[in-house]
């Protein structure tokens, strides 16, 4: 059972649901009244660039959605997951809405080395109501070969990250300017403790940096690089970024 | 050397349909040869960027004197129990075995700039068609009254990882309660500006776990200030109570000297006295380089601020501690920025490969106590007849726990990245 240890969860905790769902309560009941939780529709737009949901739904970045409740954990025989994802439905993980609560808050703590480059979703009610529409919005079939190469461009994008997604960044800048990235973000898209950068698609690699530039997301080394890259720049990383494979 | 030869041979050998895509100049030399000393956070990089983006066009040797490396980042987390010793020590191996990187193990003692050759202790000689140095720094024993290599057996001064870091932390382990350490923190410029107040913040922590509060750490420093006060000061406050104490010149009156078997630093306001004593001496760029005629009044290298270039040979370049990088601190991630500089700057020269605009960058993390940590980084690109700091941010007092917590796991992350990027 020492493979165990590497994850948030624990098999001794998980016939213990009673206790989670005691915790999402007195989450739920903590948060300030007058403000719920955000149209489920907007809050899975986040997921949307990288998962599909519905009839006929196919892999992106991430694994189509359908038939998820009750999905063993890295369970499809056709996307390629991490071994840790992988790891951890051989260890028993079992998507029910508890787990993706847990997961969805942090899920880089709740299954380490997972490659799922979302920062999770900090706000309990928000969760609640994305996972119960998700409850219903995955109970479709997805299409017979889920399998896709192309990498779609769908998502939303504000204004200037849209002109940065017109233009064609050059690759090899691409790669000279990655030198700096890849100091922290490992080329390999291994991620220990900051996300993996390598295949994100390049509308939502262009969006969350410009979320950095307006203050949509704090993190200071993050603002820091992004406010001395220009638009060529920004485009040649995307172009560069989005062409890599996770090793 | 025979080894060398060998394996040189076999390069060249199998080198036939690389060299037919090089310019027709190169292809009647055979290939490119790159030479870089010191296998460090500068030099490792440079090798790996050389090598895997000229895709075997380049024939690059790696000179280090040790047959591992143990990072002086996250030294301080050894010294805290935070990570083992293994943790911080990586291989050549991938180096040799995907990048086809010759590692030569033993020290160059001197550099023929003339005939383009680095000279081994052993006598052998290795040509160059460039060559990088990136030796780290040396020590000026002398810098600190009644101090000395040999005395460094006693009063360890762990700035260059290894041995020296496992006797600091041997010797901390034995600490009593009452007991007192004392710290000679070094002059402006030295490797690492943050790290003696990180190593200060470790030595509490450990300190502290085992329960021993009225045991001390007193740093005698021969600055005014320091990297970050402000926030280390707050930590210390915080975790710490009364267990770290810092006095600067204008409290001391100036170290006049140590006496390391009495365990005494003599200042002009009185003589303090430890159980345990850590000396850091000013410092100066890597022997080598001095050898080699690259450094000024200074002890340390001057470069072209666009290229990384020595401003004394055009074969030369010079990265990480040893060179005078502007407004860059002397850091592991800032040698890792030059390296790449650098590696284009040489591959634009020997192949023609496209050599784009220099940008460079440095990010440091210090672990206050366990889950605080704080973070100082800036963006750099030449400007003035230097490497100018384009803009800037700092950790700031009063800061959210989650904020710090997240600092942590982003430098672990880093840890991670940056030896990756180094070492394969
Ligand atoms: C306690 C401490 C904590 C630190 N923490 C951080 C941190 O958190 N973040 C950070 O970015 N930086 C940190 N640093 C600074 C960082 O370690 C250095 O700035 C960095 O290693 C410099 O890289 P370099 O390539 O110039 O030299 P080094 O990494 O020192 O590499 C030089 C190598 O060359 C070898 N060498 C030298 N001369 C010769 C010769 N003649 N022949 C053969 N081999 C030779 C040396 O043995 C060494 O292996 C810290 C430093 C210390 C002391
Ligand atoms: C940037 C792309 C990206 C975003 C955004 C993203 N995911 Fe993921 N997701 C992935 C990847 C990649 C994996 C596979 C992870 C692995 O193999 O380690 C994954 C895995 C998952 C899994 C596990 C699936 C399985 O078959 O085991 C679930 C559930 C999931 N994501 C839900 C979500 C939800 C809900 C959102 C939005 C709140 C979201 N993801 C946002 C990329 C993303
Ligand atoms: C000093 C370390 C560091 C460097 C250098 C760095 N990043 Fe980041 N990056 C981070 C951290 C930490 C995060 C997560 C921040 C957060 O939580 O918002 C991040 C997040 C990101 C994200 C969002 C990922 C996601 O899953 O939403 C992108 C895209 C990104 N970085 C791109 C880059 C690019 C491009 C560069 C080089 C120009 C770069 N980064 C350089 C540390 C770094």
């Amino acid at each position: 059972m020492a493979a165990f240890g590497r994850y948030r969860w624990h098999i001794s905790s998980l016939p213990a649901s009673v206790p989670a769902i005691f915790i999402g309560i007195v989450l739920w009941a903590a948060s300030p009244h007058g403000v719920g939780a955000a149209e489920p529709e907007t809050l899975y737009k986040r997921c949307a660039t990288c998962h599909e949901i519905g009839e006929g739904a196919k892999h992106k970045v991430g694994p189509h959605l359908d038939e998820l409740f009750g999905r063993k954990a890295g369970g499809l025989d056709d996307f390629r997951y991490s071994e840790s994802m992988r790891a951890a439905g051989e260890a028993g993980l079992v998507w029910t809405a508890d787990t993706l609560d847990q997961y969805l808050e942090r899920p880089r703590d709740f299954i380490k080395g997972n490659r799922m480059s979302f920062r999770g979703m900090a706000d309990p009610a928000d969760r609640q109501a994305l996972i119960s529409w998700l409850e219903t919005a995955t109970q479709q079939a997805p299409a017979a070969d889920p399998t896709v190469e192309e990498v779609s461009t769908s998502g939303p994008v504000s204004g200037f990250a849209d002109i940065v997604l017109q233009m064609d960044g050059d690759p090899e800048y691409g790669e000279y300017l990655a030198g700096e990235c890849v100091t922290c973000h490992q080329a390999s898209g291994h991620a220990d403790g900051i996300p993996s950068i390598v295949g994100l698609p390049k509308d939502y690699f262009v969006t969350s940096l410009f979320e950095y530039l307006n203050n949509v997301r704090s993190n200071d080394v993050m603002k820091l690089r992004v406010a001395n890259l220009s638009n060529e720049e920004i485009a040649a990383l995307a172009a560069y970024f989005s062409s890599l494979e996770p090793q | 050397m025979t080894g060398l030869t060998r394996r040189q041979f076999g390069l060249f050998a199998g080198a036939s349909a690389a060299a037919l895509s090089l310019p027709t100049y190169l292809r009647a030399q055979g290939k490119p040869r790159v030479v870089v000393i010191g296998g460090g956070a500068g030099g490792a990089t440079a090798a790996r960027y050389i090598a895997k983006d000229s895709d075997g066009a380049i024939d690059v040797t790696l000179i280090d004197d040790s047959e591992m490396f143990t990072t002086c980042f996250f030294s301080n987390l050894y010294v805290g129990g935070y990570r083992s010793f293994e943790s911080i020590t990586h291989s050549y191996d991938t180096l040799q075995s995907s990048y086809g990187i010759t590692k030569v193990t033993g020290r160059a003692s001197s550099v023929d700039r003339a005939a383009k050759t680095v000279t081994m202790a052993d006598g052998s000689s290795i040509p160059y068609d460039r060559l990088v140095v990136s030796p780290g720094i040396d020590l000026i024993w002398d810098s600190v009254a009644g101090y000395s290599e040999e005395l460094s057996e006693i009063a360890p001064h762990a700035w260059k990882a290894g041995p020296q870091t496992q006797l600091l932390k041997a010797k901390l382990d034995a600490i009593e309660n009452g007991q007192q350490i004392l710290m000679v923190a070094p002059p402006n410029p030295y490797r690492c500006p943050p790290g003696p107040y990180e190593r200060a913040s470790m030595m509490a922590h450990v300190l502290k776990e085992k329960g021993l509060t009225d045991a001390k750490v007193i740093i005698l420093d021969p600055k005014p200030k320091f990297s970050k006060q402000g926030v280390f000061q707050e930590g210390w406050e915080k975790y710490y109570p009364g267990m770290i104490e810092w006095y600067g010149p204008d409290v001391h009156g100036g170290i006049e000297g140590i006496d390391v078997n009495a365990g005494t630093v003599e200042t002009g306001l009185d003589t303090f006295k430890g159980a345990m004593m850590n000396v850091i001496p000013a410092q100066k760029a890597g022997e080598i380089a001095a050898s080699a005629g690259l450094t000024d009044d200074s002890g340390f290298c001057p470069i072209d601020a666009a290229s990384m270039r020595s401003t004394v040979d055009e074969a030369i370049f010079v990265i990480g501690d040893a060179c005078i990088a502007g407004d860059m601190p002397k850091s592991g991630f800032s040698a890792n920025s030059q390296a790449k500089v650098a590696s284009m700057n040489i591959r634009g020269d020997l192949v023609g490969s496209k050599v784009f605009p220099a940008k460079y960058a440095n990010t440091c993390w210090s672990l206050i106590e366990t889950g605080d940590a704080i973070k100082v980084g800036a963006q750099y690109a030449p400007g003035d007849g230097k490497i100018a700091s384009t803009q800037s941010f700092i950790s700031q007092m009063n800061e959210e726990d989650a904020l710090r917590k997240a600092n942590y796991e982003e430098s672990v992350g880093w840890y991670a990245g940056i030896t990756a990027d180094m070492f394969g």
